[in-house]
């Protein structure tokens, strides 16, 4: 475990996503003000904080689904701002959902070829005849994806229709769809909220071995402190929209401000 | 026992992914097509060719039309009879104008045209969802009611603005009997069929579904809102146009200002909530429904040797058809198309359910 | 500033379109205002459908294209029954049956699909109509009745002091379009001062929250659905008077639903601007814009009138999604 750790802290890189005082409110509501933090590369980085701290408004505002008032977003060193979620995307950034977001009436394995669909150029008229490069291309990315499958373990239910499945099982469709992207980083939106604790073990290896086989970038929002801590490089903490703490699990832990936060010490 | 795919293992991906991966489906299609093509001309009816096969089979295509967009790309029209209209008249000042064309030719700009208006009245769907479109929809039904029944140049400035057609001809066919309209729509219809059964398996079908189930995810995860939605727009109203032109030329044959009103529009959208949205089989079921359903209620009281006026007949199918939706939305929201899966379900287990 | 610039333009384009006819002289201000006034007083009776409409909406989200069927049953039922006994009964009798209606539609359609998404509801509502019309066409025949209100309709010159050769004014859609007027503003103090209005208000701002506070959501419904039968039937009453009673009622009543996507679907000032817009956006379009528009483009006759109120909203949508005064909405993931 430790040597693995140690090995682990090599690989990470220099910062591939900074966010520098960003700000975003709705109407008068501040969702987030003045928050800046950064990402390296391989690192898992955690987000953290109580229910409406802004966590998954920062999500959000990286995926371009929100785009700030205030405050600049620099990725792999160039800065976007006012970019499409579908852009974002296409840039290498996949996300999974807090309250899952798959899509319902498509089987499981529908739901993980969409995730390749930035990926997929043929054009209608060869998709209509079903023939050449749209067959082949539908052939070469089922096998990316059921390496996917594979992966996660989910080869029994690739066929049933994904509204079907138990959430943890869905839970585990929303990752493989995230990863059919072979996203650079990834964000993961609460991968652990309402499992069990064998559904959470199992998802906590599933991230460490993306973060470790594939080298991807995680950045995630959790509860579970005790996941957190074992899982994460580094942690952002959030409250009322404010960053009150920013560092390893470990000086988070005896940060003041954090622990007022969380145990409701006033002010 | 005699329905079930044990034993039928597949190797690759490629057959995996067929259109009909189980064995007894495809002996099951070839009997029904060759049922179709061969059997059906030999001892069906004229009448039959025309009050029920004739419209079951544009209204089939039509209903698949437009269960691309609403059943599959979940964008509500509830004027979708505009594009069929748009098909039909761009079809006959085609065939008017330049004469030397081909049908085929004509059939296929008639959709290429109601696809560009299609495209043109989908745009609202970019900014607006589901109720709101609704009302964008009901726009394009009465702003072409008015275009074709207002604008002379469209009918040809003829007096009382209805227009007529010379039956088809296709490299020397004159199709001209019931049954040889009934081959050349079968043909069509199938064609269109495989098609649009392509289409929804691709990458452009889950782009498609992805907007219905939920759109704000599917561009997170890098499909572009702008053109999922606008092809459904396209395919769906290429598809309703090359119906409306058939509706025109084969059924038809002759129509008058408002001959594609926003009845036939709601009729359009209770064929595929009946046959099942989001299915193509469904659309066959709908479509069938809805032809059969009224012929049905004009002969039943004959047989029964009970008097009833059309004018009723023609209010019960209506109240009828409005009852079934509220049944099919509340009891089976997946229609007809469910039920036949269920069926399908039971089979396969038959005799032995455990 | 300059995000608005679309909805700036259309503005000042309408505007433009409103103001032309007078300033250019096309039209003598006598004739102007009696235009114009038409158009307000046939505004007034889409303002009250609208609100009927609006109300169905707020309290259960389900977006009503069954209105105009209602207001062509109550038209029906009014014409009907008027033929056997005196008007006032006949409406009385049609108000009862308009309510127990509403009630039923509540009951077997609405309830078992609560929770159920917009356009499923939209599509049930849509059953609804046909079933309505099929059904008042059985109940009551399908030929064109006449309801007679006992007001003349012959035009009275009014104001023929200021303008010259005064303006002439129908006196039975003058009568009308107060009624209306009445009826919106009780409506308005109904939900804005009474407890079931405040009850209606909570239902709508959270289904939920409410509930959880003991309003009775059904009860609430009910009393929606009543509103809006009893809006079908004024509506009907009025325009079956003015157009006669036939199965076009229902489509002319459909012109609430460019209304409320004018005004924003959820307000209720938006309904009542929103009427009054269409109503006197589609009457001068179909008498200035209507004769211009046949010249330059060889049509057969005008009848702008049918689409344009659409097509309005139409470019609405594109240019202000919310509509006039509703809310913008945020998708949350």
């Amino acid at each position: 475990m430790n040597e693995k750790a140690i090995e682990h802290a090599h690989r990470i890189g220099g910062v591939v996503l900074a966010l520098e005082g960003v700000s975003l409110a709705f109407g008068g509501v501040k969702a987030l003000s003045d928050v800046s933090f950064d990402v390296r590369e391989h690192e898992v980085r955690a987000i953290i904080g109580p229910n409406g701290a802004g966590k998954s408004s920062m999500l959000n505002v990286i995926n371009g689904v929100y785009h700030p008032q205030q405050g600049t977003i620099r990725y792999l060193g160039r800065e976007y701002h006012d970019m499409d979620p579908h852009e974002v995307a296409m840039s290498g950034i996949s996300r999974t959902f807090q309250n899952l977001a798959l899509f319902k009436g498509m089987s499981v394995l529908d739901n993980i070829m969409s995730g390749r669909n930035l990926k997929m150029h043929s054009n209608i008229l060869l998709q209509a005849l079903r023939i050449g490069p749209a067959l082949r291309e539908e052939i070469e990315h089922r096998e990316v994806v059921e390496g996917i499958i594979d992966f996660l373990e989910i080869q029994a239910y690739r066929k049933t229709q994904v509204g079907r499945l138990p959430y943890g099982l869905q839970k585990r469709v929303d990752l493989a769809r995230a990863l059919a992207m072979e996203p650079r980083i990834l964000l993961l939106d609460e991968p652990m909220a309402g499992m069990n604790m064998e559904e959470k073990q199992d998802m906590c290896r599933f991230i460490l071995d993306v973060n470790d086989e594939f080298g991807t970038t995680i950045v995630l929002i959790e509860h579970d402190m005790s996941v957190v801590m074992d899982i994460s490089d580094r942690v952002l903490v959030l409250d009322y929209g404010k960053k009150i703490g920013d560092g390893t699990p470990d000086e988070v832990r005896a940060n003041q401000a954090v622990i007022e936060a969380y145990l409701g010490v006033s002010h | 026992m005699f329905y079930r795919e044990n034993g039928q293992f597949k190797s690759n991906y490629a057959s995996d992914q067929q259109m009909l991966p189980i064995l007894q489906d495809r002996v099951f299609m070839g009997l029904l097509l060759v049922f179709a093509f061969g059997a059906v001309p030999l001892f069906v009816s004229d009448y039959v060719f025309l009050s029920l096969l004739i419209p079951f089979l544009i209204l089939t295509l039509a209903a698949i039309g437009l269960n691309i967009l609403v059943g599959y790309c979940g964008q509500i029209s509830i004027g979708h009879a505009a594009f069929m209209s748009v098909g039909a008249y761009a079809a006959y000042n085609l065939a008017l104008r330049l004469p030397q064309l081909n049908f085929l030719v004509v059939l296929v700009l008639a959709g290429l045209i109601a696809a560009a208006v299609g495209i043109l009245f989908g745009i609202p769907s970019l900014r607006i969802k589901g109720l709101y479109l609704a009302v964008a929809t009901l726009a394009a039904q009465f702003f072409t009611d008015w275009l074709f029944a207002r604008v002379k140049w469209f009918t040809n400035y003829s007096s009382s603005g209805s227009v007529s057609t010379a039956p088809i001809e296709l490299f020397g066919w004159k199709v001209d009997s019931p049954a040889e309209k009934y081959l050349f729509l079968l043909g069509v219809l199938v064609v269109f069929t495989v098609v649009a059964k392509n289409l929804v398996r691709g990458h452009i079908g889950r782009a498609w579904m992805s907007m219905r189930d939920m759109d704000v995810a599917a561009e997170v995860i890098g499909i572009r809102p702008v053109y999922a939605k606008l092809t459904a727009f396209a395919v769906s109203s290429f598809y309703v146009g090359v119906a409306g032109a058939l509706w025109g030329f084969v059924y038809l044959g002759a129509w008058e200002p408002l001959a594609f009103n926003l009845s036939l529009s709601l009729n359009l959208l209770f064929m595929i909530i009946i046959g099942g949205m989001g299915s193509l089989l469904g659309s066959y079921f709908g479509a069938a429904f809805i032809v059969a359903l009224p012929i049905l209620l004009d002969q039943v009281p004959n047989w029964l040797g009970v008097e009833m006026s059309t004018a009723l007949a023609s209010h019960l199918a209506s109240m009828i058809f409005g009852s079934l939706i509220v049944f099919f939305l509340i009891v089976e929201p997946h229609g007809l198309a469910r039920l036949w899966a269920i069926g399908k379900e039971k089979l396969r287990l038959w005799p032995f359910p455990h | 500033m300059s995000k608005h610039w679309p909805v700036l333009t259309l503005g000042a384009v309408l505007l433009v379109g409103l103001v032309l006819p007078i300033a250019t002289g096309a039209s003598p201000p006598g004739f102007y205002v009696e235009v114009l006034l038409g158009g307000l007083m046939a505004g007034v009776l889409y303002s009250l459908v609208a609100l009927g409409f609006a109300l169905i909406f707020k309290a259960s989200g389900v977006f009503n294209f069954a209105q105009g069927s209602m207001v062509l049953f109550a038209a029906l039922a009014v014409a009907r029954l008027g033929e056997q006994m005196p008007l006032w009964v006949a409406m009385l009798l049609a108000m009862v049956i308009m309510v127990a209606l509403a009630w039923l539609i509540e009951r077997l359609v609405l309830r078992p699909l609560v929770n159920q998404e917009g356009v499923a509801l939209l599509m049930a509502t849509l059953g609804v109509t046909y079933f309505l019309d099929g059904f008042g066409q059985t109940l009551w025949g399908s030929g064109i009745y006449k309801i007679d209100l006992g007001i003349a309709k012959e035009p009275v010159m009014i104001l023929d002091q200021v303008f010259q050769g005064g303006i002439l004014v129908n006196k039975e859609d003058f009568v009308a379009a107060l009624v209306a007027a009445g009826l919106v503003a009780s409506l308005v103090l109904f939900f804005q001062k009474t407890s079931t209005g405040r009850a209606l208000r909570a239902v709508a701002d959270d289904h939920q929250a409410a509930q959880s506070i003991g309003i009775p959501l059904n009860y609430i419904w009910v009393i929606v659905w009543s509103v809006a039968g009893f809006v079908a039937l004024v509506a009907g009453v009025i325009w079956g008077s003015q157009l006669g009673v036939q199965f076009s009622l229902s489509q002319v009543a459909l012109k609430a639903l460019p209304v409320v996507i004018l005004g924003g679907f959820t307000s209720i000032a938006g309904a009542i601007v929103g009427g009054l817009i269409i109503g006197v956006g589609e009457k001068m379009a179909e008498v200035f814009l209507g004769p211009v528009m046949v010249k330059v483009f060889d049509l057969a006759g005008g009848g702008i009138e049918n689409w344009f109120a659409y097509v309005l909203a139409l470019l609405f949508l594109l240019v202000r999604p919310e509509g006039l005064f509703g809310e913008k909405n945020i998708d949350r993931v």
